[in-house]
């Protein structure tokens, strides 16, 4: 199979974080890599990895199917990550859900047919205190009403997403004072 | 003492703008205390650590100085892990100074190796924490462009490097031993656990301290204003302040810097601003989701340290204080929480492998009112046969909660069923 130049340059760093005689602990930022470039990890890419790594084709796919935001199909052009976890559903998570589910057509881990966006339900994603949180892509958004939702799905559907707030909001936390 | 705002150790630089590039970091300060630790000699640096009272951050709560004092003398080299894989949900505190203040983070890292004479450091963060991991590359890259990474740093003839570690998605990889495997290149299941593992034994077998990124962020503060001062900020076993994380049920949500021992009270009414459209205070789990859940009236003179919460019934954890008011089903809250234990646990151990998707099906069929009378006793029972019979503390952080809801709330659960 083919690999980009972009992709072995990036091998070349990642191998450099570790001792010479460690380079199977490049396997996990490697793959990540991989996926990042190639939207998913096909067998090619396992028996790729595992050559490069020097690892066994058996030890890769241990990896593969034990970290769950690796993926061996790939994805919509826009991963949708909503967190359910209690500080988000709290906030209101699951009518975010049920919206998200009706807007789109699809249901957790499905894509939309015109391959636009997957969705898929997160276990924490880390932003409990501006709850409800998601990420798009590579992109963290907080806060989340259904009105806010909306604005940045279409936002994404019109090619031209919203920033993210990036980064995490202070209003009312620390270091600022709280609003009155 | 109280309210936000008035102790910033960590949040000092919260906020300000240009505080992740490393010259506006180095005119506030950044790095000062590195200089004047590798002017002291490591065991003193550890010994300083330890008078301070410092302990960790990321939810055991075990005194820093005496981690780093478990290093064996004579093996080398020498690793240092930073735990920045912050899931445990409530948990959002670390992610602020990865974001805000990241030379802080190394500062405090870099002093840690000194300290115990590491080459290298690991700043492992989580794979969903996109952003966060672009500061940090930055970070890192500025402060090796400076020679605060890298050979003879400062002049010590000591050298270290520092690299990033991701992970992928997986709650397990922030326990320590399970950190370490993923570092290595594994799926990261926990590893057994001997005495002053893995500080004798740790990454590639070698000795390894693994902090939590809070924790390490102290450090260069506690060097700045003393360990006397930094002890006196808290209780008696607990030195400093905390980064306490703030959620669920309240009109303002957030992080917010107090001394260990606050009221909890002071967290949620002076800080938080009280209960969400002002409804009556039903629960609260005090320190992340793998704590004990605490009455409203449990909670009545509660103070946020280590000994208080636990004398509580409860943890203080990663100080993760999640708020649930009266419109909140216990049941309903059960399921939400089964359901991460259940994605997340690892597989190795049979009891939570196979319990956590147990109690996840006994909870929903509860809260959706399909449930008979002995699920509730089941769920007990399942809990039970979790706790105490796993490798790592998973299977504790699903069994205890699930229990505690059941004992207080047994109501709640009894009002679903059927006979």
């Amino acid at each position: 199979m083919q690999i980009s130049d972009t992709l072995r340059k990036k091998a070349e760093e990642i191998f450099f974080r570790f001792p010479p005689e460690h380079r199977e602990a490049a396997l996990v930022p490697l793959m990540f890599e991989a996926q990042r470039e190639l939207g998913c990890i096909t067998p090619d890419t396992e028996r790729w990895l595992a050559e490069t790594v020097g690892v066994s084709l058996v030890k890769v796919r241990e990896v593969l199917s034990f970290y769950c935001m690796f993926r061996t199909a790939p994805a919509g052009k826009f991963l949708i990550m909503l967190c359910h976890n209690i500080s988000c559903c709290l906030a209101g998570a699951e009518n975010l859900q049920q919206h998200l589910e009706s807007k789109l057509g699809i249901r957790n881990g499905e894509t939309t047919s015109d391959g636009v966006f997957t969705l898929k339900y997160a276990e924490c994603l880390g932003g409990c205190s501006w709850a409800p949180m998601m990420l798009i892509n590579e992109n963290q958004y907080y806060q989340l009403t259904v009105e806010k939702l909306d604005r940045i799905i279409e936002s994404y559907r019109k090619g031209q997403p919203i920033l993210p707030e990036e980064p995490t909001p202070l209003l009312g936390n620390v270091g600022e004072p709280a609003p009155a | 003492m109280t309210g936000n705002g008035n102790i910033r150790l960590l949040s000092r630089n919260f906020g300000k703008s240009g505080q992740a590039g490393i010259e506006t970091a180095e005119q506030r300060g950044a790095y000062a205390m590195l200089k004047k630790a590798v002017r002291m000699k490591p065991e003193e640096v550890t010994a300083l650590v330890k008078e301070s009272g410092l302990r960790g951050h990321g939810g055991a709560g075990f005194s820093a100085g005496m981690k780093w004092g478990f290093i064996p003398k004579d093996t080398f080299p020498r690793y240092v892990c930073v735990n920045a894989d912050e899931s445990e949900p409530g948990t959002c505190k670390d992610r602020l100074i990865l974001e805000y203040d990241p030379h802080l983070l190394l500062e405090g890292a870099l002093i840690c190796a000194w300290a115990v004479q590491a080459e290298r450091i690991y700043i492992y963060i989580r794979g969903e924490y996109f952003y966060p991991t672009r500061i940090m590359h930055k970070a890192i890259e500025d402060a090796r462009a400076k020679g605060f990474i890298g050979d003879n740093i400062l002049g010590s003839g000591w050298s270290c490097t520092v690299h990033l570690g991701t992970g992928a998605g997986q709650y397990i990889c922030g326990e320590e031993t399970g950190l370490i495997e993923s570092l290595e290149g594994k799926k990261g299941w926990p590893r057994l656990k001997p005495p002053f593992y893995p500080a004798a034994v740790g990454v590639w077998g070698k000795p390894t301290i693994v902090n939590n990124v809070e924790t390490l962020a102290f450090v260069p503060r506690i060097l700045e204003i003393g360990a006397d001062k930094f002890a006196a900020l808290g209780t008696p076993k607990n030195g400093g302040t905390a980064l306490l994380s703030l959620s669920g049920n309240v009109k303002r949500p957030g992080v917010y810097e107090l001394p260990m021992g606050v009221p909890l009270k002071t967290l949620i009414y002076d800080c938080g601003g009280g209960i969400t459209a002002d409804r009556k205070l039903k629960a609260v789990i005090p320190g992340g989701s793998s704590s004990h859940i605490l009455t409203a009236e449990e909670c009545e003179n509660l103070r946020l340290d280590f000994e208080s919460v636990a004398a509580a019934g409860s943890m203080l954890g990663s100080a993760a204080v999640m708020v649930i008011d009266e419109t909140v089903s216990i049941p309903r809250l059960m399921v939400w929480m089964t359901r991460f234990y259940a994605h997340e646990s690892c597989g190795q151990c049979t009891p939570c492998r196979e319990g956590t998707g147990w109690l996840l099906r006994l909870a929903t069929r509860i809260a959706d009112g399909k449930g008979r009378r002995r699920d509730i006793d089941d769920l007990y029972e399942v809990a039970n046969n979790i706790d105490g019979k796993t490798i790592c503390a998973l299977g504790a952080a699903v069994a205890w909660p699930t229990k505690s809801y059941i004992k207080k709330f047994r109501h709640e659960f009894e009002a679903l069923v059927k006979e």
